[in-house]
């Protein structure tokens, strides 16, 4: 039923477009628009079993491709034959009456009106021409239809024209002021502000705006939308993330205009460009604002997919505006893109670790880079007044590699948690990898079949998968371990029998050292704690500035052990908890984070008197590779390792370990891309039917052969060469898909609707060569945001009235033709701060972690994981009037204030917001906490700043919510409001100090010759011009 | 005028004058819309009046719903199918074969079998088997709908959540009340259409349980809250009387009208309407909340103690207020049946809060004539294992089968449907899944499943995806 109402108004909405366009002449036979009237009408009833996916396909017949159509299906009977209607056997079966035959079949519900069957045949009769999509096909600038100053106003005024009509007149200066402000920056003028703005030309006005960092922070929003950015990971648990690094990441990005194309390269493969800086690492975090399944039951590697699949579906509706998601569990069925193409781009972005590093101030890079640059001074000079180092170096390798045991990798089989919450996971070099939640309780099982072993060895390794590269769990990658239970259990034994080691040690552990009072572990550091089935004690190593380093540790058995055939021996892992622990920023962190260790190998050794090496695991590691294989990294590793085993070096290690104490905390983190290493490559394969355990053959990265090849994939990491291509100049979609966003954000819509599709679903827009010039004009201009911003706010187009004008409105209601300018109610974020403007409120202070906003506590109350990050209190001071791009963001409580006005919460890509209207808005804007606040404060600013009488005042708290003087009707509105309110404040039945300061015992600030009973007055007349429709649209 | 509350009569005057004053009224509104916004493929703006009551696609036999949903997997074993086998076999292995290609959430799948921890008994002329923790429940065993055979996809909480209440695992899909009340509009002006009651600790999968997804925001479901302002913000700020608010939503609404007079945007009369809404919703909310005119025989019957502390048996008599008043959808959410360890007092607990308001609800609603036209679920996201979780006192969760409860609204009475195998482990006939469940639910509303879509993504979506078959065996 509702699609056939659905149909019924497209059809009529198509037959308005006609009566308007006054070409449109009677009596002679119009030429059929494939694009237009054909296209979508076969998306709509036929394609879905005569597409590209061949799956679905019936009778063999594809009606995507002309060549195809005209053939014919299994029945090799032309379905389409140009010319001639009659004798094609689509239209035969269209209007068939045997119910048998009929097309499309009665179950589809999509038959065809009379209408229809008459365009189709039509078409068919004038020669059935079809042609390609139009999104498909690159962007071409085409000569101005009309002689305008902006070409925006060329295209819109002649198709104005042709359907008998003219442009609006051009908007009052204030509309004008409060529209462009509001665009631009999201905030409304000052009435100064306002008062000035015809002072200068508007172009200069507008590059003043741009030039603004609010502009960041305004466009920063639309873009978070897209890239689902919230503060926490979602699901059940949906615990606190710190990702705000990347949202600042955005507003710096904007702010700085930087070109669209670099702006998707650094956010998609920023971590790969030559030289990467902090910042382009930081950019990747984009694609991790997946939600991430921390519930205690999972298998990690369903919900990584399921992060995958989020990622594509990201990159398909805001970078290449297609719907490519569909072609996860089969090849798109309306569009030409293959199941196999899907896991093509998919490999692109599969190849990485699910990293988080540590993002560091300005300030502190230049810390950092300090202490790295000493290092290397200093490491430099030492070589050259001691040139024989080499050679020593050499020597020294040598001597570790001979004196090194032969340790045997032990192959578990039974892995597991005693909670059964964290999953230890094998990986390919044989180390297990801590996944899931964590879990303090680890135990592993296996049948090493050896005997005379000397020997234990515990490796704490980094990967990429850990905070910080690990090798701990905790919030900065540090671990802590209580002990380690070495047991056997002979072949027809139930008993596990507990083992004694001897001679333990390190490459490197803490200090001994007492912990505070409150603690209940008493020693921690030296690495025989993790021997000593002490739970008070604790083994652990964390060295400022080296904190994310390998470790190892090694046992002796005296006498050797001897695990015969049969035999199974355990290691149980007593690791340290400390869940809940409060991070540097105070957050207190759940189940995600604790001081377990997160990546480990154990290793048994045969050979006599085994021993920790007496150099940091990190350089052991890379002597084992040959020299010419190391990384820089390594190569420094081994060269520490030596130089610290020197003696006669002390003074410059001494020095070196002196500058590592003035490494700085870091500011904060963030979730980003990583490349794997070629060792650790992970292969990507086609799921069948999308299901992330029904892996079927390998696929390489590639992209889909509709769209252009990719001419860079061998010369630079796959990635990167897929970052480049989706913004490549030969995109027939990259340019059009963020023009139509930015006008989609001017003018309440896109010159698409569908923002997030421009597929073969997706008619021709009423206005594409106009999309496409700006397009083309985007990319020739250095696909600059700013650029086309003013462009489009230059035009007359969009400065006309939004006032409705009766007859256009009537027949174009939606504003297609754009007879008149945009009026719209603004997103929920400028709602907010709007007021918070109005008030004087608002702070200006950029960046920074998000701000906790005030929410009820029957809110807070529902969360299955409470947010205790939201007690003891909100953010009070200025932290409180932030605006809403910095109030955090938790997916599964949204912000009921932002919720009521239709911002999305983040759990999925959203590149076009509904907008709604619903007595839950009206109740927020009337009673919420902060604009509640607002009205408040607004009262004082008017008594403040408003002049001394009720005229003057009106006028004034007019302009600062609607950016004009009210007329005569409404300052009789007012006037009334305050009469009755006034009254009723003065016989006492309103408490005007509860009004005004929502406190009986509290008293207003009070200019001068003003008394509470104004402040009260003035709020009431503040709360209703806040909520005022002008006041939260844009005009 | 007066601090007392408005009458109904002035209310409606005050509308009139400004419906017909501003000539935008909301026939004004349609009627453009009609042209214009609904025309669209998938519109982005305002709609009028899209809560409108629509017809069904063919003559429904529910015209509401009340789910009653007990998130955090309630144990199956424990309430509703009694596997004396298990009991047999307590601490013994499970049959291998039983395992193959089974993979639990938390456990080693390899773990003892645990026996149901109650007595079960027939009840009923129709001889429902129920355990002795549903005591209320059995006396209304000839009333309801047992299916035994329930299946879903998903193990993990959250996945499984949205799962039961959106139709996929994956977030962003409207959930059953949002494609109910777009599918079949509002039968209550004053009230939200989808209302969601909350009691216990909040559910995995949050809001999006009760979401939106990808229709507009105003399909999706609206708490009403036990503790605080029943409707977010519902409350005037401190020192607003009613007739302070009353005259500052007169100057709104007369500025309003002035703005639409002027620039002529149908959006504003709308916005007007919002207003007028959110004032009569101040009103009736806190009515509706207030138990104080029930009788003392129905606050025992329900079980309720302190009628103004929260309580899921507070939300079970507040679901037949709201039922009465028309809403469409009610979905009460309960948590947390997730009993991994200390199953019996758990699942005790849970009974002691949840079963007798349940029975109670259902016999009330019958009583009032409004069972035969109001459909009654009871059920949560998946079932536990038939093996033990940590000592002997515990179960995992266990997606291949468990148990949901149905009454009213065209279901069969005193029926049993589907069995499951000697361990309440698989399906052995009569598989229900989330799908199907879901597909039967929409026909009982007079709802194709398969008809009810909306565009988005260039794609039809629906409730049950591609898949679910209405379950006629379990209709009248």
């Amino acid at each position: 039923m509702i699609e056939k109402l659905h149909w019924t108004l497209l059809t009529a909405w198509v037959s308005i477009m006609s009566i308007l366009d006054s070409n449109f002449a009677l009596g002679t036979e119009p030429v059929i628009d494939f694009r237009r009237q054909i296209q979508p009408m076969l998306s709509e009833h036929c394609i879905l079993c005569h597409g590209a996916d061949e799956t679905n396909r019936q009778g063999g017949l594809r009606l995507d491709v002309p060549s195809l159509a005209t053939k014919g299906g299994e029945s090799g009977t032309p379905a389409i034959l140009p010319g001639n209607s009659a004798a094609s056997l689509m239209i035969q079966r269209i209007t068939s009456s045997d119910p048998e035959s009929i097309m499309p079949p009665p179950h589809a519900n999509k038959a065809l009106s009379g209408e229809q069957i008459d365009v189709l045949r039509k078409w068919i009769d004038q020669g059935a021409k079809f042609e390609s999509h139009w999104a498909f096909t690159s962007p071409v600038k085409i000569a101005l239809p009309i002689e305008t100053k902006n070409p925006i106003d060329a295209f819109v005024r002649h198709r104005l024209q042709r359907a008998g009509h003219s442009p609006a007149k051009r908007a009052s200066n204030e509309t004008l002021a409060r529209r462009i402000y509001l665009d631009i920056v999201g905030i409304p003028p000052s009435p100064a502000e306002a008062a000035a703005f015809e002072l200068m030309p508007i172009e200069t006005r507008i590059d003043e705006l741009l030039e603004s960092e609010r502009y960041g922070e305004k466009w920063a929003r639309h873009w978070l939308d897209v890239a689902r950015y919230a503060d926490t990971n979602g699901y059940e648990k949906d615990l606190k993330r710190d990702q705000w690094a990347w949202r600042d990441w955005v507003i710096e990005a904007l702010n700085g205009d930087m070109p669209y194309d670099q702006f998707i390269v650094e956010q998609i493969a920023g971590d790969l460009l030559p030289d990467a800086t902090q910042n382009q690492m930081v950019a990747t975090g984009f694609l991790r604002n997946s939600m991430i399944n921390e519930e205690g039951g999972i298998i990690p590697e369903q919900f990584r997919m399921a992060e995958m699949f989020d990622r594509m579906d990201c990159i398909g509706k805001g970078v290449l505006g297609l719907t490519i998601q569909c072609a996860q569990c089969h090849s798109h069925k309306f569009d030409p893109l293959t199941h196999e193409e899907y896991y093509g781009m998919f490999a692109f972005l599969n190849n990485c670790y699910e990293a988080q590093s540590f993002v560091y101030t300005k300030d502190q890079q230049q810390i950092v880079r300090r202490v790295h640059e000493s290092i290397a001074k200093s490491e430099k000079e030492f070589k050259q007044i001691f040139p024989t180092w080499e050679t020593e170096l050499k020597a020294w390798q040598e001597s570790i590699l001979g004196s090194r045991s032969d340790w045997k990798t032990i192959e578990f089989d039974e892995l597991n948690s005693v909670s059964g919450l964290s999953h230890p996971a094998p990986q390919s070099d044989g180390s297990i990898l801590m996944t899931g939640h964590t879990s303090s309780e680890v135990f592993m099982i296996g049948s090493p079949d050896l005997t005379g072993v000397t020997g234990f060895r515990l490796e704490i390794l980094n990967h990429g998968d850990l905070p910080m590269r690990g090798p701990g769990r905790n919030f900065d990658g540090s671990w802590k371990i209580h002990s380690i239970d070495l047991q056997i259990q002979k072949q027809d034994s139930k008993e596990w029998i507990k083992l004694n080691v001897a001679n333990v040690g390190a490459d490197y552990s803490s200090s001994e050292h007492a912990s505070k009072a409150s603690y209940k572990i008493k020693h921690y550091g030296p690495v025989s704690y993790l021997f000593d089935n002490n739970p008070d004690t604790i083994w652990t190593s964390d060295r400022r500035g080296r904190r994310n380093q390998p470790r190892v540790a090694i046992a002796g058995f005296d006498p050797p052990l001897s695990l015969p055939q049969g035999t199974r021996f355990k290691v149980a892992m007593h690791m340290a908890d400390h869940s809940g622990m409060a991070d540097y920023s105070g957050t207190v962190y759940h189940s995600s984070i604790a001081d377990n260790i997160g990546c480990c190998r154990m290793s048994l050794t045969t050979s006599a008197r085994p021993s920790a090496a007496n150099c940091d695991h990190a350089a052991t590691l890379a002597i084992l590779a040959p020299d010419e294989e190391r990384k820089p990294a390594e190569s420094s590793a081994v060269f520490t390792a030596w130089r610290k085993s020197k003696l006669e070096l002390q003074d410059w290690n001494n020095h070196i370990d002196a500058l590592f104490e003035t490494f700085p905390e870091r500011q904060t983190t963030v979730l980003h891309l990583a490349e794997r290493e070629t060792s650790a490559a992970r292969p990507t394969y086609l799921l069948d039917r999308g299901e992330w355990d029904r892996p079927k053959n390998n696929v390489l990265p590639h992209v889909p052969i509709f769209l252009y090849p990719m001419t860079s994939l061998h010369k630079e990491p796959p990635r990167l060469a897929f970052a480049r291509w989706l913004v490549d100049r030969r995109s027939p979609l990259a340019a059009r898909v963020a023009v139509n966003r930015i006008w989609q954000a001017l003018f309440g819509d896109g010159l698409v609707e569908t923002a997030e599709d421009f597929g073969t679903r997706t008619a021709i827009p009423e206005h594409s060569d106009l999309l496409d010039y700006l397009a083309v004009d985007f990319m020739e201009n250095s696909w600059s945001q700013k650029h086309l911003i003013k462009k489009i706010l230059s035009s007359e187009t969009y400065q006309q009235s939004s006032v409705f004008q009766k007859q256009i409105s009537e027949l174009d209601p939606n504003n297609r033709l754009f007879g008149r300018g945009p009026r719209f109610r603004v997103e929920a974020e400028v709602v907010r701060d709007i007021a918070l403007a109005a008030s004087g409120l608002l702070s200006s202070k950029l960046g920074g972690p998000s701000i906790i906003p005030p929410v009820p506590q029957n809110v807070l109350n529902y969360n299955y994981v409470v947010p205790n990050y939201w007690s003891p209190a909100p953010a009070f001071g200025p932290d409180r009037y932030r605006r809403a791009v910095y109030v955090f963001r938790k997916r599964s409580m949204p912000d009921p204030v932002m919720a009521s006005f239709d911002s999305p919460n983040g759990d999925v890509s959203c590149v076009r917001r509904v907008r709604s209207n619903t007595p839950l808005a009206a109740l927020t804007g009337l009673n919420e906490t902060v604009f509640v606040e607002a009205a408040q404060a607004m009262a004082l600013r008017v008594l403040r700043e408003g002049g001394r009488d009720d005229v003057s005042r009106t006028e004034y708290a007019f302009r600062l919510c609607t950016s004009r003087k009210p007329n005569a009707k409404e300052h009789s509105a007012i006037a009334d409001l305050l009469i009755e309110n006034r009254k009723r404040l003065a016989e006492g039945w309103l408490n005007p100090r509860e009004i005004a300061t929502g406190d009986s015992a509290k008293i207003p600030e009070l200019p001068e010759g003003v008394n509470p009973q104004d402040a009260a007055a003035w709020t009431i007349v503040s709360r209703v011009l806040l909520n005022l429709d002008e006041t939260i649209s844009k005009n | 005028m007066s601090n007392a509350v408005i009458s109904g009569e002035v209310e409606r005057t005050k509308r009139r004058w400004f419906f017909g004053e501003c000539g935008v009224g909301l026939a004004g509104m349609a009627a453009s819309s009609l042209l214009g916004k609904e025309a669209r493929s998938e519109s982005s703006s305002v709609e009028a009046n899209p809560l409108a009551t629509k017809l069904p696609h063919f003559p429904a036999k529910a015209k509401r719903v009340i789910y009653m949903f007990q998130a955090g997997g309630p144990s199956h074993l424990e309430l509703f199918d009694y596997k004396p086998e298990l009991t047999k076999r307590n601490g013994m292995l499970p049959p291998k074969e039983l395992l193959a290609g089974y993979r639990a959430a938390f456990i080693n799948p390899n773990s003892a079998l645990l026996g149901p921890k109650f007595k079960f008994k027939k009840h009923g002329q129709c001889g429902m088997e129920l355990s002795e923790v549903l005591r209320d429940t059995a006396k209304i065993a000839d009333e309801i709908c047992l299916v035994r055979s329930m299946q879903t996809d998903a193990v993990n909480h959250a996945p499984a959540q949205i799962m039961m209440n959106t139709g996929s695992q994956s977030f962003g899909h409207p959930s059953i009340g949002s494609w109910s009340l777009y599918g079949l509009g509002s039968e209550c002006e004053e009230l939200p259409g989808f209302v969601v009651l909350t009691s216990g600790r909040g559910t995995s999968g949050g809001a999006s349980n009760y979401g939106s997804g990808f229709l507009p925001t105003l399909y999706g479901g609206t708490p009403l809250r036990s503790e605080g302002d029943a409707v977010l913000y519902l409350s005037n700020p401190k020192g607003f009387d009613a007739t302070a608010q009353r005259s500052s939503l007169d100057a709104i609404n007369r500025l309003n009208a002035l703005s639409s007079t002027e620039i002529g945007d149908p959006d504003i009369a709308a916005r007007i309407h919002s207003y007028e809404m959110a004032y009569r919703l101040q009103t009736i909310a806190p009515e509706l909340m207030d138990l104080s005119n029930e009788s003392k025989k129905t606050l025992e019957r329900y079980g309720i103690g302190n009628p103004n502390e929260p309580s899921y048996a507070r939300n079970c008599l507040l679901a037949r207020r709201l039922t009465e008043r028309g809403v469409r959808f009610v979905q009460l959410f309960h948590g947390v049946w997730d009993q991994h360890a200390q199953l019996t007092a758990g699942v005790k607990a849970n009974a002691a809060d949840t079963d007798r308001p349940s029975a109670a609800l259902v016999q009330d609603l019958r009583e009032r004539g409004l069972l035969e036209d109001t459909l009654v679920i009871w059920g949560g996201e998946f079932g536990r294992t038939p093996m033990v979780q940590g000592g002997n006192d515990g179960r995992d969760h266990h997606n291949r089968c468990f148990s949901m409860w149905f009454a009213g609204g065209g279901f069969k009475r005193g029926y049993v449907h589907g069995q499951t195998d000697d361990f309440g482990f698989n399906v052995v006939t009569d598989p229900v899944h989330v799908h199907d469940l879901n597909a039967t639910l929409m026909h009982l509303l007079g709802l194709d499943h398969t008809r009810l879509t909306c565009r988005f993504q260039g794609r039809d979506f629906r409730l049950t995806d591609v898949h679910g078959d209405v379950v006629k065996a379990l209709l009248m």
